[in-house]
Formats: C-alpha cells, sequence, structure tokens
C-alpha cells in the first residue's frame, strides 16, 4: 500500500506521509489533496477556465477577468480545503457576489462554475489516483464533503448577497418613490412614476398631507405622467388624496394624466368638477402660480 | 363642554378645545349662527387642531353649519383639520362639501382678508 503510494504520487511532498500511510485521518489525505492542488495550479486553473468558457457560463465577463476570477477563486477553494474554515471564503464569495451581481450574473451560474471546479478537481484526482482504487476512495471522501461544503458556501454567500442587493434597492425604492417636493413657496409638487400599488398609494397620501402640513402648501401639483396605467382601487385612492388635501385647506392640480388613466377615472365615476386636471406638469405649475399670485415675466420685461 | 366663541375683529373664532358631545356641537352650531349676525361678523373661523377623530354626526354638523352662516349672510372656514383625521374622513365618505377649509387659524384668517378684499 505504501509503495503503491509513492509510485502514483511520485511528488516529495507525498513521501512525508508513507510513514503512516493506514488509515490516515482525514486531515492528513486532505493535506495531501491541497499539495496535488498547489503543485497543478497553473494546469487546472486553466482547465477549469476553459470549461467555463464551454459551458457559456459568466458570459457578461471577458476571459481575462473569468481567468483573473478564477485564480482567486482557485486559491481561496485550496485554501478552504486546506484550513477546513470557511470564512475567508465566506467573506470572498460575498466580496465577488458584490462585484458580479451588477454585471447581471445569475445564481446557475456561480453555481455551476463552482460545481464545475469541483468536477476538475475531482477528474484530475481520479487521473491522480486511477492506479490506486482504494487510495482514490479514501480521498474522495475526504474531498467530497469539504468541496460539497465549499460549494455551498460560494452559492449561499451569493444568495444572500443578492438578497441583500434586493433588499437595499426595495428600501431605496420605498424612500424614493414619493419625493413631495416644493417649487415655490407654498407650492409642492409631486412626481409619480412607476406601477402605484395600494400601499404605495397609501405612503404617497400620507407624504402629501404631512408635507402639506410642514411646508404649509397652499397649491399641490400631483404629476402623474410617469404612471402608464392604475386600477380603479388606486385611481380612487388618488382622489380621496385630492380631497383630503382640500380638507387641509390646498388645492390640488392633477397634470398628466393618460388617456387610460382618465378612462379609469370616468368608468369609477368620480365627480371630475372636484379634479383640477392640466394637460402636462408645465401647465400644472403655470396654473399652480396663478392661484398664488405668481407672475412669471422675462428678465428684461420685468426690468423695463 | 361649551365651546368658547371670541370675536376678533369682522370675525369670530371658536376653537374647539376636546371631543365634542354631539349636543355640544348642536349647541356650537346654534350659539354661532345666533352670534354671527348679532356681532354682525363677516366671518366664522371653526378651529378643529385639537381634533383626532371626525365621525359623520360632527362633519354633517359642521357642513350645515356653513351652510347656515351662508344664510345669514357670512363666510365660514374650517381650520386646522390634522392630516390623518383628513384622510380617514374622506375614505368615510365625508367631504365638507362646498365649506371652506384652511391648514390653520393664520391661513383662515388669510383666506377671509382676501375674500372680503375682492368683494369690497
Amino acid at each position: 500500500m505504501a509503495r503503491k503510494m509513492i509510485h502514483s504520487g511520485g511528488s516529495q511532498i507525498h513521501e512525508e506521509y508513507v510513514g503512516n500511510i493506514h488509515n490516515e485521518p482525514t486531515s492528513v489525505l486532505l493535506r495531501e489533496l491541497v499539495a496535488h492542488l498547489r503543485e497543478n495550479r497553473t494546469q487546472l486553473r486553466e482547465e477549469w477556465a476553459r470549461r467555463i468558457t464551454e459551458a457559456q457560463l459568466l458570459t457578461a465577463m471577458t476571459k481575462e477577468e473569468i481567468f483573473a476570477e478564477a485564480t482567486s477563486v482557485y486559491d481561496n477553494y485550496v485554501e478552504a480545503l486546506e484550513t477546513g474554515t470557511f470564512e475567508a471564503l465566506q467573506a470572498y464569495a460575498r466580496n465577488l457576489s458584490e462585484r458580479i451581481i451588477p454585471r447581471g450574473v445569475e445564481t446557475h451560474e456561480v453555481v455551476g462554475i463552482v460545481l464545475l471546479l469541483r468536477d476538475v478537481l475531482a477528474r484530475s484526482l481520479f487521473a491522480k489516483y486511477q492506479a490506486d482504487f482504494t487510495k482514490l476512495n479514501r480521498i474522495l471522501d475526504a474531498y467530497e464533503p469539504a468541496a460539497n461544503r465549499i460549494a455551498n458556501t460560494v452559492a449561499v454567500g451569493f444568495v444572500q448577497e443578492r438578497e441583500r442587493v434586493i433588499r437595499q434597492q426595495q428600501e431605496a425604492i420605498r424612500e424614493l418613490s414619493t419625493p413631495v417636493l416644493q417649487v415655490r413657496e407654498r407650492l409642492l409638487i409631486l412626481p409619480i412614476i412607476g406601477v402605484i400599488d395600494p400601499q404605495r398609494a397609501r405612503q404617497l397620501t400620507e407624504q402629501l398631507l404631512r408635507g402639506i402640513r410642514t411646508n404649509r402648501a397652499k397649491v399641490v401639483v400631483i404629476d402623474i405622467t410617469g404612471v402608464a396605467a392604475m386600477d380603479a382601487t388606486v385611481a380612487n385612492h388618488l382622489v380621496q388624496t385630492v380631497e383630503a388635501s382640500r380638507l387641509l385647506g390646498a388645492t390640488v392640480i392633477v397634470t398628466g394624466l393618460s388617456p387610460e388613466i382618465a378612462q379609469t377615472i370616468v368608468n369609477i365615476g368620480v365627480d371630475l368638477g372636484k379634479m383640477n386636471t392640466v394637460g402636462d406638469l408645465q401647465g400644472g405649475i403655470e396654473q399652480a402660480e396663478r392661484l398664488l399670485g405668481y407672475k412669471v415675466v422675462p428678465f428684461e420685461q420685468a426690468t423695463t | 363642554m361649551e365651546v368658547p366663541i371670541l370675536k376678533q375683529g369682522d370675525f369670530l373664532i371658536a376653537t374647539i378645545q376636546a371631543a365634542l358631545t354631539d349636543a355640544d356641537l348642536l349647541q356650537l352650531r346654534t350659539a354661532l349662527v345666533q352670534q354671527v349676525v348679532r356681532a354682525r361678523s363677516k366671518g366664522v373661523i371653526v378651529d378643529v387642531t385639537s381634533l383626532d377623530v371626525m365621525d359623520s354626526f360632527a362633519s354633517r354638523t359642521l357642513r350645515d353649519l356653513a351652510h347656515m352662516i351662508r344664510l345669514r349672510g357670512a363666510e365660514t372656514v374650517i381650520v386646522g383639520i390634522q392630516p390623518e383625521v383628513a384622510f380617514a374622513m374622506v375614505q368615510l365618505g365625508l367631504r365638507l362639501e362646498d365649506v371652506a377649509t384652511a391648514l390653520d387659524l393664520e391661513e383662515g384668517v388669510a383666506y377671509l382678508n382676501q375674500k372680503f378684499k375682492s368683494i369690497r
């Protein structure tokens, strides 16, 4: 057994373990494995990068980038195998995810490349130990759980990072979605862009009513040019917002109603007499200025 | 609890201090409608800042009050409706139709002044 080992391993490092080659603990096997992977680093890494390109993974990245990342993933991988600690790998996976998520790399690609690396390394182990089947089995026994854990760590790290990004973006959208802006003394504009769901509509109303109070607004222009369509519930909510603003003493001008929204509002049978609507935002602001008693004149006219 | 009615220049100001019973509201309505002519006031301001609930009876009474005051030859403005109260009201369909509203007392006074300036 020991003789065979030297024969098939062939390297200097392996001979260190010859002494207790029988029933070596997993750690010893792993150390041997790591030595093998270090030794064949260049070749295995290239093989892996080639397989990644072949499988058409990471298409968002250039060949050089793939190779650079492959190198650091490889090194981290080997280190995780060696030390048995996954913190460094976890941190690296998170860092990698942070860099590649904005490039549009998908979960299946990340899982795919880690599994590919596992396969490439397993193949090289097959090739190395093919003469000694028992040894190969024992090596694989040591390798597989570690490799699976690594694959798991990287995939989970990626998904977690992704979820974090999504959460962060949702938060940002929530915060940004309803800016209440003061354009003039006592004049607020509320530009609404995107889809309005009931939750967003509620938040919008809340912010607007609060904005009216804090800015002591008399006129509010709600611009819904950026809203393609809204359902009856939300349209109703919009009308209620207009009414509630009036109760606070502010006049609301709604601008940029699309034909579809106009139809929705007519369909739900809202009394349009109460709704002050103007075609576009410019017209809305002009009317608001009139209501507030402003008159905008060109500079030359004002001075002469 | 009776709501104090203060005369300030051409206007009568009634500030509701706490939640009112229906009877209190009716009493306020009667008092204002009577006093508005006696005091030769041109405007009435009802301040509801401290109300955190406005039920259907209250809003109907305020609307009726405004309409009655108009028939007596003066203008009414309701001031200080809280944002939450305002939205709850419209959700309940309490819209205070044809009643002037303003943000607070100052705005209410400004509104009435503006109104009478244009008449004069």
